[in-house]
């Protein structure tokens, strides 16, 4: 019997397991890095013990640490959640010989799971379809092909290469990546399989020879080989391929005697044929689908076995009930190759209809940082059809206030009400295919509106807390002067917002060439931020939210959320990025400098790598000229918008050279 | 919270008030007209000229000095109609907030003959002065000015005529150096934006005051210009090493903060402000959200008739100006042609003296126990005028109209908490002083586009013309000619008329400007704010006399 368990996670899994736990009657121990004491994980939990050190490495990742942690808070069990050391045998090892109850499979499934080379011959053995591997010699090798890190997970050490010339270099960052996240340098090649599904089976199984599949998980939308979308059932399953599947699943998973929970990925063709791609010997982030269309609380599950007591359910009394889908909401920038993004939430509030389940790990005044994996919640749906439960969740999404650091929330939306995925057409590369919008383009009324709100909410916030002359009517004059106003930045395109009041208190806005006639203006409060209700012209009464915070401001409207960024009316001097300039699109550590000062460079010329995530970016010239100044060197933390190295025009006369010409 | 609220029983749906609402209306459309053309200064093309040169106009220097979405009034905003002078005196002065604290503000308009100082602009200026002495406001002033206005006479210009019209002189100019270094005495912060130039005279304007911002570039600050340095010494010069801004802020020290560019100097100053921590020395409005009059203010656009000897029930113009249209009548039953009380206007306790009908001895001797009463209590006082003077006749002069009348006058003269006077309609001979008139140091007098203000009505002073002109002629044997003398008469008459108009007194500084009636509580809620920035404190002395 589990009486306390301790959790060796962060975030909303944690939070995740606390809560079952906590149903089930069994307390929990929460562990936080530094940087994590005032999460809501930590709250969340009976107890918590600090983990001490910098970073995941020393935190979360340290099998000593954690295993001491759980002892000292006098603990019975350990759960790993996902991620992390969810997968590391060492773990399972410390934690069992510390006479933990260790919630997970084995050790030693573990560790033939982990590497991918091994569980592939063991699942072949089985009789589960695989692919064909190459070592990175072998001539056979077919390109284009995939790069992955044996100890592998997560998308990290993973590489498409499309040429034998590109494959040193992508095998060199794959392994260098793999070390950093793994601590195993190990790669191999497999066949690409390209306009695919990636379906996964839930399995569960208990000591007492009890073996059951809860269905599959189509997990195709992805992005840097990580998903971002996940549903059940898939659209491209009919009852006989999905019972395939699952009978597959369960044979590798009696095969080597699994205990618990764990999935079984697949790499589904369009002709119906399936390879097995991994087993993940934990719970996955995307496991809510699973019980949203069955259920059946995985977690729970996970915990009775762990107790050594029978699954609560038999493979009969499983169906699949309506249709689920979960979106993951990044702290990233799809425009900019999804690549993650920092800050701090200025605002993180979700809409209580629809109804749908929010997991998150954040809260407003959380600072999402570069320590740790930036998704921010992740989002369930579940609706009788595949088309209601999309709706239902872009609705939900695009509803949530997300503020203070760019996610991916509009790409989702975007996807989830794309004619392609409604239309079951997905595949992995369904993100670089499917030609669904990075961002969301407002339209010019929109953000003169958004302005416009922006501006009235401003200039509430400015008369509430006036300190002469409160009460008269703001912006009042009795003569000719120019009009109030206010100027903002949408996406780079300055806004320039002119305003005046008329005596009934209705205003008209000249937001660059469009005039908005406003009336019926009501600011109120609603923390954080105002309310502005606005009739536009006779468009009717539009309700738009407004936040403003430091340098930026938020306006939701019934379209989405508009950001703004708030131009000072008075500039403090500050440095303009010369031309040339190559700034870090993001914080991160460098890896490399690939140039030196003086250095001739072609357009697309490596001349940075940066780390960042536990993934590697390469900055390259983007346009030829020499390097002139470089301003980090390798190993350097850099933030996001640092200038790291300065080309010059290459055409740009020399003066040692005119010199050297007279 | 004084008092209970007023009833009125205006006929707003009745055709006299629409007949006076358009009449009204139709004035405030000629006074929109001229405020346009103030705005316009010296035209699109002068304007465009400054914009060229990386300058902004006066109007648009001051909207980005004051407080983001705060209010504004401008004073005096017609001064100089019917002058040779553009409408607006080529100076734009007002109450405006910057970071937080009620300034002074005034600038040249340097589209206006390059912001030279002329009749206009320097009345301008001097009651910019005062209103910041009086009111304890710093004082901000945007200077960019060619300097005086040389210009003696204008082509077909008699000089003897024009010597003879003429009856002040240079040597009584230069009082403005005066009272800005008498402002800084007084504890009063004087802070000089220099946008151009300001030279001879004008160069004083900065070297009088607290701070100074000049604009690099641009501020050209000195005694002599280079032709008149070459008159006096033989010295070759250009202006920037005369007087340029980077010049004064390094080798001078005239200037305290070199400004990059116009922007770059409004914020400067605005920091000055800031770093002022400016404490208002008056006890500030009673609360922050004050009840609005009960009756729409846009029906003060009604009450006023075309014929101003026709009454006015005032207590329909205290209704709609007054918070929540509360007021506590003072002796309702007495003296009953002038109507005191107290009231808040815009959180602001305020007591009121406000005229229904003539004034005679009771009203005259309420008003004096009033303003006795109002400084004992240190609480401002409105006036509201529409008064054509204190009542004549032999059983009123018996009386003590001339003691009573001057009982009112002594208590308003020696009260000291603050007046401020609107003048809804007449304002004419002594009732003009008795009611808060502008040579009684009142802080604010405003007019309504009805006011009339004269030493009586034109049609008196026509008559009074005529009776002495035949009082003359009958001692002369001399006889009149009828027609001559009715067309004499309404000349007269006419002039006098003119005269009057609140348009004739605005043009000449004479008043703080004309307000637009549903403006009123607007503009008296600045102007009390204004006043409390500085000590409200009634005058000392004897009890109150019961009058």
């Amino acid at each position: 019997m589990i009486t306390r368990l301790a959790i060796a996670n962060r975030g909303e899994i944690a939070r995740r397991i606390i809560r079952t736990a906590t149903s089930m009657g069994i307390e929990t121990v929460a562990m936080y890095s530094d940087t994590d004491a005032g999460s809501p994980h930590v709250r969340d939990s009976d107890l918590a013990v600090r983990l001490t050190g910098r970073g995941a490495s020393e935190t979360y990742l340290n099998v000593d640490a954690v295993v001491d942690a759980a002892l000292r808070s006098q603990a019975d069990a350990l759960h790993p959640g996902y991620g992390f050391l969810s997968e590391n045998a060492e773990l399972a090892r410390a934690a069992i010989a510390a006479g933990l109850t260790w919630v997970g499979p084995t050790p030693k499934v573990i560790a033939a799971m982990g590497d991918k080379l091994a569980a592939k011959s063991a699942m072949a053995a089985a009789g589960v379809p695989t692919l064909p591997t190459w070592t990175a010699d072998d001539p056979a090798v077919e390109f284009p092909v995939l790069v992955k890190a044996a100890a592998g997970g997560g998308g990290k050490g993973m590489r498409v290469v499309k040429t034998r010339s590109e494959l040193p270099g992508a095998l060199e960052a794959a392994a260098r990546e793999a070390v950093s996240a793994f601590g195993d340098p190990t790669v191999f090649l497999e066949r690409l399989v390209t306009r695919a599904r990636h379906v996964e089976v839930q399995v569960l199984a208990d000591s007492h020879g009890n073996f059951v599949h809860l269905f599959e998980r189509e997990c195709s939308l992805q992005r840097r080989h990580q998903k971002i979308v996940e549903e059940c059932p898939s659209s491209a399953l009919d009852d006989e391929l999905r019972r395939t599947m699952g009978d597959a699943a369960l044979r590798g998973a009696r095969a080597v005697g699994y205990l618990g929970a764990g999935t079984v990925e697949f790499v589904l063709e369009d002709d119906g044929r399936f390879w097995f791609l991994e087993v993940n010997t934990r719970i996955q982030v995307e496991h809510p689908v699973t019980e949203a269309v069955t259920g059946v609380d995985l977690v729970r599950e996970q915990l009775l076995v762990a107790a050594g007591e029978p699954l609560s359910i038999r493979q009969e009394d499983l169906s699949i009930r309506g249709h689920a889908i979960e979106a993951r909401l990044y702290a990233e920038d799809p425009a900019n190759d999804f690549l993650p993004c920092t800050g701090a939430l200025a605002e993180f509030s979700v809409p209580s209809r629809p109804a749908l389940r929010w997991e998150s790990g954040v809260e407003q005044g959380s600072t999402v940082g570069i320590d740790f994996d930036p998704m921010l919640a992740k989002v369930i749906s579940h609706a009788p059809t595949r088309t209601e439960a999309a709706r239902s969740l872009a609705l939900g999404l695009a509803r949530a206030r997300l503020r203070g650091v760019a996610t991916n929330r509009d790409f989702l939306v975007a996807a989830l009400r794309s004619t392609a995925f409604l239309r079951g057409d997905t595949t992995t590369d369904f993100v670089d295919t499917a030609g669904v919008p990075r961002l969301r383009d407002a339209t010019e009324e929109e953000v003169a509106v958004a302005a416009a709100a922006a501006a009235l909410a401003a200039r509430h916030a400015r008369r509430s807390t006036a300190g002469v002359l409160r009460n008269v009517p703001g912006g009042w004059r009795n003569s000719v002067m120019p009009p109030e106003r206010a100027s903002y930045r949408y996406r780079g395109t300055d806004l320039e917002v002119y305003y005046n009041f008329g005596r009934d208190g209705s205003a008209t806005f000249v937001v660059d060439d469009l005039t908005l006639a406003l009336s019926d203006i009501d600011v109120s409060t609603s923390s954080p931020g105002l309310e502005v209700r606005v009739s536009v012209g006779r468009t009717g009464e539009r309700r738009l939210h407004v936040l403003e915070a430091a340098t930026k401001v938020w306006v939701q409207g019934a379209e989405g959320d508009v950001e703004l960024d708030v131009v000072e009316r008075f500039a403090v001097a500050g440095s303009q990025n010369p031309d040339g300039a190559l700034a870090s699109p993001m914080p991160g550590r460098v890896v490399r400098v690939s140039v030196a000062a003086g250095d001739v460079v072609d357009t697309g010329t490596e001349l940075v790598v940066i780390e960042a995530m536990k993934m590697e970016h390469k900055l390259t010239a983007a346009t030829p000229g020499r390097v002139g100044e470089v301003l980090v060197s390798a190993g350097d933390q850099v933030a996001a918008g640092q200038l790291l190295v300065v080309v010059e025009d290459a055409h740009r006369a020399d003066p040692a050279e005119s010199e050297g010409g007279r | 919270m004084p008092g209970l609220p007023l009833q009125s029983s205006v006929d707003t749906l009745g055709e006299d008030f629409a007949g006076r609402r358009d009449a009204m209306l139709e004035k405030l459309f000629e006074l929109g007209r001229l405020a346009e053309s103030a705005a316009a200064g010296g035209g699109a093309k002068a304007t465009e000229r400054l914009r060229s040169r990386g300058k902004m106009p006066i109007r648009e220097r001051i909207s980005y000095l004051i407080d983001r979405d705060s209010p504004f009034l401008e004073i005096s905003p017609l001064a100089g109609y019917m002058t040779d002078y553009a409408v607006g005196g080529g100076m734009v002065l007002g109450i405006g907030v910057v970071e937080g604290t009620e300034c002074v503000i005034i600038g040249n308009d340097p589209t206006d003959l390059g912001g030279a100082m002329t009749a206009v602009s320097i009345r301008k200026l001097m009651r910019a002065l005062e209103i910041a002495r009086l009111n304890r406001l710093p004082y901000i002033q945007l200077v960019e000015s060619a300097g005086g206005d040389l210009r003696g006479l204008s082509d077909g210009d008699d000089p003897e005529a024009v010597m003879r019209r003429n009856l002040t002189h240079f040597a009584e100019s230069g009082r403005m150096f005066h009272d800005i270094t008498e402002l800084s005495a007084l504890g009063v912060p004087t802070v000089s934006i220099v946008f151009g130039s300001s030279t001879a005279g004008g160069a004083y304007q900065p070297g009088l005051s607290d701070y100074n911002i000049f604009v690099e570039g641009h501020a050209k600050v000195f005694l002599g210009g280079p032709p008149l340095v070459r008159m006096a010494t033989g010295e070759i010069s250009a202006d920037e090493e005369l007087g340029g801004a980077a010049m004064h802020a390094s080798l001078s020290g005239l200037a305290d903060y070199l400004a990059v560019d116009e922007m770059d100097a409004i914020r400067a100053a605005r920091a000055v402000i800031s770093h002022l921590h400016w404490r208002k020395a008056g006890p500030g409005p009673l609360i922050d959200d004050p009840d609005p009059p009960l009756f729409d203010p846009d029906e003060l656009l009604g009450l006023m008739p075309a014929d101003l000897r026709q009454p006015v029930e005032v207590r329909d113009v205290i209704a709609r100006v007054v918070d929540g249209s509360r007021f506590e009548e003072f002796k309702a039953s007495y003296g009953s042609t002038l109507v005191t009380g107290w009231a808040e206007i815009g959180g602001f306790a305020v007591g009121i003296l406000a005229n229904n009908g003539v004034l005679f001895s009771e009203s005259a001797q309420k008003a004096a126990q009033f303003i006795q009463l109002a400084n004992q209590c240190s609480t401002p006082l409105v006036f509201l005028q529409h008064i054509t003077g204190y009542m004549v006749g032999r059983d009123y002069e018996r009386g003590g109209i001339v003691k009573h009348g001057s009982q009112m006058i002594n208590a308003l003269s020696n009260s000291t908490v603050p007046h401020i006077t609107v003048i809804l309609g007449a304002s004419y001979g002594a009732g003009n002083y008795g009611m808060g008139g502008r040579a009684f140091d009142t802080r604010f007098v405003f007019l309504w586009p009805t006011a009339k203000i004269a030493i009586m009505g034109p049609k008196q002073m026509a008559g009074v013309m005529s009776i002495v002109r035949r009082e003359q002629a009958a001692r002369r044997n001399f006889e009149l000619d009828e027609d001559s003398e009715r067309a004499r008469s309404e000349a007269v008459e006419a002039f006098a008329e003119a005269q009057s108009l609140g348009l004739y007194a605005t043009g000449r500084v004479a008043d703080d400007g004309i307000i637009d009636p549903r403006d009123t509580r607007t503009v008296l809620t600045i102007a009390l704010s204004a006043c409390h920035s500085a000590e409200v404190k009634g005058a000392p002395g004897y009890g109150v006399f019961r009058l």
